[in-house]
């Protein structure tokens, strides 16, 4: 297969970026968006045409959430529920012109060519996102029930990769999807119930002062997210957060 | 050299115990006075950096990554082992003990992994203390599943996504100490060095990957939790940044490394289908609880399906050879990797191979999907069959999925005795990068078991054992000659590959050099095939001295320079394993002599002459490596023939 790619070239946080066109042929249909890039990287690299284009990737097979691109105005592309390492070249036509940007965000900034800086969604999970339990002194795991679907519902929150294109979906660049995620699998749990307040207080907050912006209820996220996890993690983190401002420790 | 274990006196069950109780300790006011790097935020890196931060130690940690959640512990897929005995099944520590031992065909030392199975039960209380979503059954208890080269069900999983919540989890417990300021994260970090003053690990260099420049950091010890080197064949399960070069600047440095040729074919991961490919996807080793492996019993059928004349679903049932089943009765589907991985190897090599290369066998779920349901299946494994259908597009629910063997994992690290610490006075090793666990072949759902022990149950313990007497020395600081030297090498190696300006890209070389090690230093190998691979070896690192190109300045964000590094020591790395494959003239686990097997086509091991540990000390760039035996003494287990018939 053969394409024309229109890729964001930026030096450096502070340079101005712009589009960059390249041709690519011979590309097998069976080969991942990233490994398409990779070929004309090397390209690149052997006929010296220009340094290569910097990318973000790392497991390719859809689970660290390392890699993310914007393509043709879509985070991860084309096909739902899969990552841009997962992301096959035989759901293109043969000759379409392809448009690769990175993730755009305020809060998370453009490090060079395509990679961007997510230590935002770090420091909001620093800000409360886990359970305060010290290594040692925890009870036996099978004293702490949870009922089945309860864990299952929890496991289907925590499936997020944090890869931020929920973030890079939203027209606000909201991080309610990740943040309500996050809420969702901890609070959700027994053994989560102790700090689920504070929790939730102490994540928004945070979020709030990173730049992200609010949620208008749009669901761009949950229609871009690899993960498909579900709005309703939104609907909870907002009952979470009016429980906590009466004082209510209501999570579900 | 001198390679002391430090095996604690005492019988097999009482040595960890006994261990504590003699154990030096630091109390909470010095504690906060000592300093600790720890390199890798995988399962072994985080759990050690959050259990250190949260006693009071103050913690540096590094990863290359944006994040520390993204480390490769994240893919891990089917689950973690721990002797619970919740199923009532007969399982207890000595049975996990014995099976990984003879998982490992006896080349593990008997200590560690008795301390392994010790602590596997308090790694679930843990992880489920932090709130990993564990599957459970209707009454709210924890459910379990059965891996390869166990007849009890012992694994605990969340989904097929085990590795990532228990990731989550630990990363949750670090998140935590890098909020309270015991722990200061450095991400896009990666280490360059190893900085030695008076005989013990002091420091680091590192590389900061988004400006390129170098950075020291100094402490009491260094903790190295930076994983396997299966990269070195290119196409393998690991993430694309894996790579072994954290430890191999340690073996440099005078740290051994120990069995390095003891490196684990997967069975089950989705074929290769071209040459741009960058990865192999694994299949996880769960769906062999349900799955069945066959291929067609008529050489002709398989030929057909090759052409693309005929599917699977075209054979009938009495003309499928489901050789596991034929050949080991006892284990089926769920003999370990390494035999598996053989097997599949055998029937593609004698021509019973499918798909479009002849080396691929059928993965098979309709005896399951029939006996249990479509809906229980996916519920299984439904996020499996996902990835599988996004990646082949093929649906598996309809055909059988097509599995091939692929590097996966790498039992071979760094030295470590019993308190994990390398050749190096205060340089500890954890997880996959350390060697002490498995022997020659890991059994499916050890590796995160081994991660976690090491980072939350071990390191916490024996890493005080040292720091004990070091409050005496007060901070240590990034400078002096030893920083200088060190982080001068590292610019001159650097420079010295920007200054090759050749034709190349890194890629080209390092693809060449994982088809020599598939080819000749792969499942099979043999006297002739080690001796070409070394040769082949020599003569491409040549090659990429005089001719690869690296773009770009030093000085920047330069994916292809980190590359370029990693790939030179990954030179060094593979006359290594060459070597030690070599030396090692007998058949187990993972490492296959063809010189050496039963008539029967299994492993011929040679007890009474290669029952050790070999442990290379590093020479020099041009000089061949010196090898330090480490005998394995079993005092408590039986030791027989590795049957799984």
């Amino acid at each position: 297969m053969k394409f024309t790619l229109h890729i964001w070239r930026q030096e450096n946080a502070r340079a101005k970026g712009h589009f960059e066109t390249y041709e690519i042929d011979n590309i097998s249909a069976d080969c991942s968006f990233l490994e398409m890039l990779d070929q004309l990287n090397e390209k690149l690299i052997n006929d010296h045409i220009a340094h290569p284009v910097c990318f973000d990737n790392d497991c390719r097979e859809g689970i660290c959430g390392m890699c993310g691109l914007y393509i043709n105005g879509r985070p991860h592309g084309n096909d739902d529920g899969v990552t841009t390492c997962q992301l096959h070249m035989r759901h293109f036509n043969d000759g379409d012109e392809i448009w690769v940007e990175p993730w755009r965000a305020k809060a998370f900034p453009i490090i060079k060519d395509l990679v961007v800086d997510r230590t935002a969604f770090d420091k909001i999970i620093q800000a409360g996102g886990y359970i305060s339990a010290t290594t040692g002194g925890v009870p036996d795991a099978n004293n702490i029930l949870v009922p089945k679907h309860v864990a299952d519902q929890s496991m289907d929150a925590a499936a997020c990769i944090g890869c931020g294109a929920c973030v890079a979906a939203c027209k606000n660049a909201s991080a309610m999807l990740f943040v309500g995620a996050k809420i969702s699998h901890l609070n959700l749990l027994p053994q989560g119930y102790p700090e689920a307040m504070d929790r939730t207080r102490k994540m928004i907050m945070k979020m709030d002062e990173l730049g992200f912006g609010s949620c208008t209820n749009t669901y761009a996220c949950e229609a871009e997210c690899p993960k498909q996890i579900k709005r309703q993690n939104i609907a909870r983190l907002n009952r979470c957060w009016i429980g906590q401002m009466f004082g209510r420790d209501r999570n579900n | 050299m001198k390679l002391d274990s430090k095996i604690p006196e005492g019988p097999l069950s009482q040595k960890w115990t006994n261990y504590k109780a003699a154990q030096k300790l630091v109390n909470p006011a010095n504690k906060r006075k000592l300093d600790i790097i720890v390199v890798g935020t995988g399962l072994a890196g985080a759990s050690a950096a959050a259990s250190l931060g949260a006693l009071g130690f103050h913690v540096d940690i590094f990863c290359i990554q944006d994040s520390p959640r993204r480390a490769h512990s994240i893919a891990a897929q089917g689950g973690i082992n721990a002797a619970k005995n919740y199923q009532n099944d007969g399982d207890s520590v000595e049975r996990l003990f014995k099976d990984t031992i003879k998982g490992g065909d006896y080349r593990a030392r008997e200590a560690n992994v008795y301390r392994l199975a010790e602590v596997s039960g308090d790694i679930i209380d843990q992880c489920v203390a932090q709130g990993v979503p564990f599957a459970r059954d209707y009454s709210g208890l924890l459910d379990n599943r059965s891996f390869g080269g166990a007849q009890v069900s012992r694994t605990f999983y969340a989904r097929g996504q085990t590795g990532q919540q228990l990731l989550l989890g630990a990363y949750g417990a670090l998140s935590r100490e890098i909020a309270r300021g015991s722990v200061v994260l450095h991400e896009r970090h990666e280490m360059m060095d190893l900085v030695i003053k008076d005989g013990r690990a002091r420091g680091i260099i590192v590389r900061n990957l988004v400006t390129g420049e170098l950075e020291r950091y100094a402490a009491h010890a260094v903790v190295l939790a930076t994983g396997g080197y299966g990269n070195v064949y290119y196409l393998s399960t690991n993430a694309m940044n894996s790579n072994g070069s954290a430890a191999w600047v340690c073996h440099r440095r005078g740290a051994a490394f120990a069995n390095p040729c003891f490196v684990q074919i997967h069975p089950t991961c989705i074929p290769v289908h071209g040459d741009y490919q960058s990865k192999l996807t694994l299949m996880s080793e769960s769906l062999r609880n349900d799955g069945r492996i066959w291929v067609p019993k008529k050489k002709e059928d398989a030929e057909a399906i090759r052409r693309g004349e005929k599917t699977a679903l075209d054979i009938a049932e009495e003309d499928r050879d489901y050789y596991l089943e034929r050949r080991y009765p006892a284990f089926g589907n769920l003999v370990p990797r390494d035999v598996a991985s053989r097997a599949a190897k055998e029937r593609c090599d004698a021509g019973y191979g499918v798909g479009p290369t002849g080396l691929a066998v059928y993965l098979d779920f309709a005896d399951a999907i029939k006996r249990l349901g479509r809906d229980v299946v996916e519920q299984k494994y439904g996020n499996l069959f996902q990835m599988y259908q996004k990646i082949v597009d093929v649906d598996p629910y309809e055909y059988p999925m097509m599995i091939y063997p692929a590097v996966h994992y790498t039992m071979g690290g760094l030295w470590v005795d019993y308190e994990l610490q390398t050749t190096i006075p205060g340089l500890f090793a954890a997880g996959e990068a350390n060697f002490s666990d498995h022997g020659a072949n890991r059994l499916g759902a050890s590796a995160l078991m081994q991660g976690l022990a090491d980072g939350y149950f071990v390191l916490p313990y024996t890493l005080q054992n040292y720091l004990a007497d070091q409050i005496y020395v007060g901070k240590i600081k990034a400078e002096g000659p030893e920083f200088d030297e060190a982080e001068k090498a590292v610019r001159d190696r650097m420079d010295s590959l920007m200054g090759i300006q050749g034709q190349h890209s890194v890629d080209h070389y390092h693809k060449a050099l994982g088809r020599i090690m598939w080819e000749y230093c792969g499942m099979a190998r043999s006297k002739e095939s080690l001796a070409t691979a070394k040769e082949k070896i020599a003569e491409l690192e040549a090659d990429f001295y005089q001719h690869v190109f690296i773009p770009g300045k030093a000085a920047e964000m330069n994916p292809e320079l980190e590359k370029a590094y990693r790939l030179a020591d990954y030179f060094e790395l593979a006359r290594l394993i060459v070597d030690d494959a070599t030396q090692r003239e007998e058949s187990c686990g993972g490492h296959f002599r063809v010189e050496h097997q039963t008539e029967d086509g299994e492993t011929l091991r040679d007890d009474d002459n290669f029952m050790f540990v070999a442990a290379w000390e590093y020479q020099g760039h041009d000089r061949p490596e010196v090898m330090h035996k480490e005998e394995l003494n079993y005092e408590h287990i039986q030791i027989v023939k590795r049957n799984y018939k």
